[in-house]
């Protein structure tokens, strides 16, 4: 625990910054009332009152983050793998191997069905 | 075995850390904040200052000795603007997005290795310049990276701003594909230091950088990282001419400037990763390091950040030279190149050291070889990726064959190679052009 404890106090410290920046930026600056302001930004035509789609965004993304989720597990699957690879020598090379290519079928299909792809 | 070769023993492993007094504690928090917010300052300064030697212009020479001061003045200038949350904004989160960008981009910070152990002065303590470390330091800079994205997707979000949706999203989809070839190109390191610790792993390069015998992990890494911090010539998320300013477009006053301060941490930040794993941490470069006080004391923590800076140049230079790429590419680069490279020039390596291990070849030199042949096929990867591109597009130009200069009724300047025709529809005049269009 001794080892994380610094981690909260640069946190704070951090945090402390941050917050009082915010709460500073809404007392000092000057504060002129004006309609227009208040508007999302555009350029010289009338905004939209909300987000594109109202806040819904492309199914693309979600991909993407399905994607990355398949990834990140295989990462960590393959740290400690790597951390202890000098322990398990050999058979930990042709079970990662063997691992490698589950998660590779997986990554060939999504490219094969233009999961991968940006238009 | 003498004195100083225990002292460096002494830090591979984690016993040295968590037993500081508190004061010590705070002392280093304090300065790892402070040294960061100046360290920023000084950046913004120096990028505006190289970027206007690039471009054959001054940059800012008047606030202070070489217009050093200028990051302060346009941070109080800032400060002074006035703070406006949009009406369509989600206040709270508005509120919470930039903090929530900020307080990662410091704490990443805490497991930096930034020299070996020394003397606090004035007292006979001894501690590691290091505010803390642990048996998984790397994962924890990935992890706190990673809720660095939050605040950047909420203040996009809460905007309630088709430029800062669309730009927050950019943004996170840009992080979370460059952090999966990020994350493959440490597998190596990790292999090769049998630590995920960052003074560990400097502690495992005494002998050579981990960045001369993994190139293509470096190389992989340094490209990503670039992706990762939304730098030119990856910075899509605001590229200017599409999404005015990404995400960040409501924001104003301090606000913005927690944005801003956030990027330019996260870029010392990946730079001090990139220091620590690959060119050996704080430990001095190869014509210094044949002086035995080099890697003692406090100097170690100018190498340290003569190496960031270096980095940090780096940045600089791509982003004065290089021109935006576009979202399509720049995702296909990175899901379709590195990631595949990254996986097989795992497996190599994992290979490579099984091999050693089981007796036999010298893996160093084995190693680099394979490194700068990894690296050839990732430029002719990408070179490949060219000619396809240039090979699909080709036909769509023929496929226009014949095309009628006077379609529209008006005469439009034939493209090299072609013949202007004849009018032909004459029935164009009769109906409307929208309705003849679709005829047609």
């Amino acid at each position: 625990m001794e080892l994380y404890a610094p981690i909260i106090g640069l946190g704070l410290i951090a945090f402390g910054f941050a917050a009082f920046s915010v709460v500073m930026s809404a007392v000092v600056g000057p504060k002129r009332y004006n309609r227009a302001k208040l508007d999302s930004y555009e350029c010289g035509i009338e905004p939209t009152p909300q987000a594109l789609g109202g806040g819904k965004f492309p199914v693309k993304y979600y991909i993407t983050a399905m994607m990355f989720i398949v990834f990140d597990i295989e990462i960590v699957f393959l740290y400690p793998w790597a951390v202890y690879f000098d322990a398990m020598g050999l058979f930990g090379l042709v079970e990662m191997v063997l691992f490698i290519l589950t998660v590779f079928v997986a990554y060939a299909y999504v490219w094969k069905r233009g999961g991968l792809e940006w238009d | 075995m003498n004195a100083t070769h225990t002292v460096v023993l002494a830090a591979d492993d984690l016993s040295v850390f968590g037993q500081d007094p508190w004061w010590l504690v705070v002392i280093k928090s304090v300065l790892i904040f402070a040294i960061l917010v100046v360290f920023t300052l000084f950046n913004i300064w120096f990028e505006r200052r190289v970027v206007a030697r690039m471009q054959h212009r001054v940059g800012p020479n008047v606030h202070g000795p070489f217009g050093l001061l200028q990051s302060l003045a346009d941070g109080v200038k800032l400060a002074l603007k006035e703070d406006i949350v949009p009406k369509a904004a989600d206040k709270v989160v508005f509120l919470l997005a930039p903090i929530m960008s900020t307080v990662p981009a410091f704490v990443a910070f805490a497991v930096i290795p930034f020299g070996p152990e020394v003397t606090v002065p004035f007292t006979d303590i001894t501690t590691p310049l290091q505010l803390t470390d642990m048996p998984v330091g790397v994962l924890f800079i990935l992890a706190v990276a990673s809720i660095g994205i939050y605040g950047i997707v909420l203040g996009g979000w809460s905007s309630g701003s088709t430029y800062s949706l669309l730009g927050g999203l950019r943004s996170s989809a840009q992080m979370i594909s460059y952090e999966v070839a990020m994350g493959l190109s440490l597998v190596a390191v990790f292999l090769y230091a049998g630590s995920m610790s960052t003074s560990e792993i400097v502690a495992a390069q005494e002998r050579l950088w981990f960045g001369l015998i993994l190139i293509p992990s470096f190389v992989i890494y340094v490209i990503s990282m670039v992706g990762e911090t939304n730098r030119a010539p990856f910075d899509l998320p605001e590229a200017e001419g599409e999404l005015v300013g990404g995400f960040h477009t409501e924001y104003s006053s301090l606000k913005f400037a927690l944005f801003f301060l956030a990027e330019y941490v996260n870029m010392v930040t990946v730079s001090a990763l990139a220091t620590t794993l690959f060119l050996g941490g704080w430990r001095a470069p190869w014509p210094l390091s044949l002086w035995d006080g080099a890697n003692e004391g406090y100097w170690p923590v100018l190498w340290f950040f003569a190496k960031v800076l270096l980095f940090i140049f780096m940045f600089i230079w791509l982003r004065g030279t290089l021109p935006r790429l576009r979202y399509d590419q720049f995702m296909k680069f990175g899901w379709k190149r590195l990631i595949p490279v990254s996986l097989v020039w795992i497996v190599a390596v994992a290979t490579i050291r099984a091999i050693s291990l089981e007796g036999g070849i010298d893996r160093t030199y084995l190693l680099a070889a394979i490194g700068v042949v990894a690296v050839l096929f990732l430029v002719l990867f990408f070179v490949g990726g060219a000619e396809e591109e240039a090979a699909e597009a080709e036909p769509e130009d023929q496929r226009h064959g014949d095309f009628d200069a006077f379609a529209g009724g008006y005469p439009v300047p034939p493209m090299p190679g072609k013949a202007v025709q004849g009018r032909t529809s004459v029935s164009l005049y009769e109906s409307s052009p929208t309705l003849s269009k679709e005829q047609s």
